[in-house]
C-alpha cells in the first residue's frame, strides 16, 4: 500500500494538537459597565455558574490534557468568593494562573490569599490614564481602586500587566496610558484596539476609531518603542480589525491553541463563539474536555482549512490567518463560514470599509451595560 | 560583563518564571505571563540546575560530569546569559 493508493482505507484522522491555554470565564458579574464589553448580550446568572468543585474538575482535566496556562477572567473573577479554591486547583494541576481583573475588590488580604493559593500573575484593566475619564468609561468610580491594586500586586512581587481597550474615547491618550504604566511599574502594557463582539457590537458606531486617530496612536506607540529600554515594560499593540484590510489570525486558529469555558460550563473555541446561532457548543457538565476538544462537532467545525470556501480555500495566507474570525464573519455577513470581511480579499470587505470611512461622522452615545442584570440586557435590540 | 562575574553568578528563575515538564508533549517548558517557551534539547536540564545556590561554574562542572564529551563549558554560560538578558533568569 502506498500513500497515494486510492483504494487504501482512510486512516483515522490524527487527533488535533492539544490546547495550551484555557480562558476560564468564572462569572459574567462585573462591577464595571464598559460599553465595549465583548461578553454576550445574554449573561449567565450567578445561580447558573459552575461551582468551585466543577472548576476544580475542569482545571484537573485541563492540566491532564496539556493546558499549561489559564486566564481567570469574567466579568470580574474577584466576585467569586471561592476564587482562591479555583486558583489552588489550577496550581495543583500544574496550570500557570493569571488573574484578569478590574482591580475592584482587590485588597491586601485577598491578594495574600490568592498568592498563597498559587496565583502567578495579574492583568489589570484600566479604561483611561485620566482618573475621571477612566471612571466615566467604566461607568463607576474605580480608578483609585485600580491604582491601589497595582501597588499591591507590585508589592507582592507578582508580574503585572496593564490592559487598556482602545476606542474613540481614549485612543488619543496612548502617551498618557504608557506613562501611567511606567509610573505603576508594570511589566507589560497591552494596548488592545476594541474588537466588536457581544455588547460592544451594539456600541460600534460610538466606539469605532477614526483613521487619523489610529495613525496618531500608532505613531505614539512607535515613539515609545524607540524610547523604552529592554528592562522597561513590554508594549503590545493589538491591531484594529477594520482599517488595515488584513484579517487577524483569530485565536491562532479555531480549536488550535486555546479554549474557553464560559461561566455556565459551555466550552467554546473562543469567547465570542457563543454568538454563533447554530454552533451547539458542548458543556463541561455533560462531556469530558478531551472529547470536546478531539471530537465535538463545535470544535471540529472550522478547524484547519477544509471548511474554507473561496477566496480563503486557495489563499497562500490560509495557514497564517486561518480565514480570520468566524464570529466577525457571522456578525457582519450572517454566515460564519465566509471569509472574514476584515480581509481585503473578502467579497464582503466593502462592509468593513464603509464602517471605517463613516467613523468620523456624528456618533451616538455609548450605551453602558449593567452586568448582573441580564434581564435588562435582553430588552435592548 | 566579565567571564569571572558570569561564572560566579548563581542563576535562579525570575519569580514570574516557572520551569515545568510537560508530560503530554514530553517537553520542558518555561511558563511566563502570556508566554510559553518550549525548551529544546537539554536546555530544561540546564535551567533545572539554576537554583540560586549553584554558581554557573558548579552547573558547568555538574553537566560536564553527567554528559562527558558535550561542549558544556562553551555552550552553557552564553545560554544562561541569554536567558538572563530576556529576564527569565536572575
Amino acid at each position: 500500500m502506498t500513500l497515494t493508493d486510492p483504494a487504501a482505507p482512510a486512516a483515522p484522522a490524527p487527533a488535533p494538537a492539544r490546547p495550551w491555554a484555557l480562558l476560564a470565564e468564572l462569572t459574567h458579574a462585573c462591577p464595571l459597565h464598559c460599553g465595549y464589553c465583548s461578553n454576550p448580550l445574554e449573561l449567565t446568572r450567578r445561580s447558573h455558574e459552575l461551582t468551585a468543585e466543577q472548576w476544580t474538575d475542569v482545571m484537573g482535566q485541563a492540566g491532564e490534557f496539556g493546558v499549561v496556562h489559564t486566564h481567570l477572567s469574567g466579568g470580574e473573577p474577584l466576585l467569586r468568593r471561592d476564587l482562591e479554591r479555583i486558583v489552588a486547583a489550577a496550581e495543583a494541576a500544574g496550570v500557570y494562573t493569571q488573574l484578569v481583573t478590574s482591580g475592584v475588590g482587590l485588597d491586601g488580604k485577598r491578594l495574600s490569599a490568592l498568592t498563597a493559593a498559587g496565583l502567578r500573575s495579574v492583568q489589570l484593566s484600566v479604561q483611561h490614564a485620566d482618573p475621571r475619564a477612566s471612571d466615566r468609561i467604566a461607568g463607576r468610580r474605580s480608578f483609585g481602586e485600580k491604582e491601589r491594586a497595582a501597588a499591591l500586586v507590585r508589592a507582592a512581587g507578582l508580574p503585572l500587566g496593564l490592559n487598556v481597550v482602545l476606542h474613540h474615547e481614549n485612543l488619543d491618550a496612548v502617551d498618557a496610558v504608557v506613562e501611567l504604566g511606567l509610573s505603576w511599574s508594570v511589566d507589560r502594557i497591552e494596548l488592545a484596539n476594541a474588537q466588536f463582539y457581544g455588547w460592544g457590537l451594539l456600541n460600534r458606531a460610538a466606539l469605532l476609531a477614526t483613521r487619523d486617530q489610529l495613525a496618531r496612536a500608532r505613531d505614539a506607540v512607535e515613539r515609545w518603542r524607540e524610547r523604552l529600554t529592554p528592562d522597561g515594560p513590554e508594549l503590545v499593540w493589538v491591531v484594529p480589525d477594520y482599517f488595515d484590510g488584513v484579517a487577524k489570525p483569530c485565536m491562532g486558529g479555531w480549536g488550535a491553541i486555546s479554549l474557553t469555558v464560559a461561566p455556565d460550563g459551555t466550552v467554546l473555541p473562543c469567547p465570542a463563539a457563543a454568538s454563533l446561532p447554530d454552533l451547539d457548543p458542548p458543556n463541561i457538565r455533560d462531556r469530558s474536555l478531551a472529547w470536546i476538544w478531539d471530537h465535538s462537532p463545535a470544535f471540529s467545525r472550522y478547524r484547519g482549512t477544509d471548511w474554507m470556501a473561496d477566496p480563503c480555500r486557495t489563499c497562500s495566507r490560509r495557514e497564517e490567518d486561518h480565514g480570520g474570525c468566524r464570529c466577525q464573519a457571522y456578525a457582519l455577513t450572517g454566515d460564519a463560514a465566509r471569509t472574514d470581511p476584515a480581509c481585503r480579499l473578502s467579497p464582503d470587505h466593502g462592509l468593513v470599509r464603509a464602517l471605517a470611512e463613516d467613523s468620523a461622522d456624528e456618533r451616538p452615545a455609548v450605551r453602558q451595560r449593567a452586568p448582573g442584570r441580564p434581564e435588562k440586557a435582553r430588552r435592548l435590540p | 560583563m566579565t567571564a569571572t562575574s558570569v561564572t560566579d553568578w548563581r542563576p535562579v528563575p525570575a519569580p514570574a518564571v516557572l520551569l515545568r515538564h510537560d508530560h503530554t508533549r514530553d517537553r520542558d517548558l518555561l511558563l511566563l505571563p502570556e508566554r510559553v517557551v518550549v525548551l529544546q534539547g537539554g536546555a530544561g536540564t540546564v535551567v533545572g540546575l539554576c537554583d540560586g545556590v549553584r554558581s554557573v561554574r558548579d552547573i558547568v562542572d555538574e553537566l560536564a560530569e553527567r554528559f562527558p564529551g558535550a561542549p558544556v563549558a562553551a555552550d552553557v554560560p552564553p545560554f544562561l546569559e541569554r536567558l538572563r538578558h530576556k529576564g527569565w533568569l536572575r
